[in-house]
């Protein structure tokens, strides 16, 4: 099980256009990654309606292809 | 996921105030998100109780459902879902668990 970067990126831009996005692979096996993300989408929301967002936006790929992701969310105002 | 084991994880979290559903025990994770959360709430000397979901498959999917969350480990504060790793680390370091904490009468040391 693993998934691409790039991959990953696209699947939070398509859900979240106005997304700033740095993701990094931890380990560099495509399956442990950190991403940061900034979006005006997070504005008034609480960090579980965040990370939802993020999770929504992967189609149920996380826990399944993507092992392992650190998730830091950052309001655009 | 059935009724059984919807039941039995509304029985856990309900039974116990602190709960952390995780990879492993609190003294042998088996997971590096699931020893980091760990290790917030025995450095907080925190009561809790930890659910080793690799020792029960329908609690490991169950719980996912349960809370909408997609991840272990998940950790629940008197039946409260407070989240996963990234988020109970940075409420750590915001001091905002402890605040959580206090605010649901749960001891813990700073």
């Amino acid at each position: 099980m693993s998934m691409k970067l790039n991959e990953i990126e696209l699947l939070i831009k398509e859900s979240m256009p106005d997304a700033e996005i740095s993701i990094q692979d931890l380990a560099g096996d495509e399956n442990h990654y950190s991403a940061t993300i900034k979006s005006k989408l997070f504005v008034g929301k609480s960090k579980i309606e965040q990370h939802k967002l993020v999770y929504k936006a992967l189609k149920g790929k996380m826990g399944n292809e993507l092992h392992a992701l650190a998730i830091n969310t950052m309001e655009i105002k | 996921m059935n009724e059984i084991t919807n039941s039995k994880i509304k029985n856990i979290i309900e039974k116990n105030d602190v709960c952390l559903f995780m990879k492993g025990t609190p003294e042998t994770p088996q997971c590096g998100f699931s020893l980091a959360v760990s290790n917030v709430l025995k450095h907080l000397e925190v009561k809790f109780n930890g659910v080793n979901v690799l020792e029960d498959a329908e609690i490991r999917e169950g719980i996912k459902a349960y809370s909408d969350w997609p991840t272990i480990p998940q950790l629940y504060i008197k039946g409260e879902f407070i989240g996963g790793c990234d988020i109970v680390k940075e409420m750590f370091e915001k001091k905002e668990l402890q605040v959580k904490l206090k605010e649901k009468e749960i001891p813990y040391q700073n």
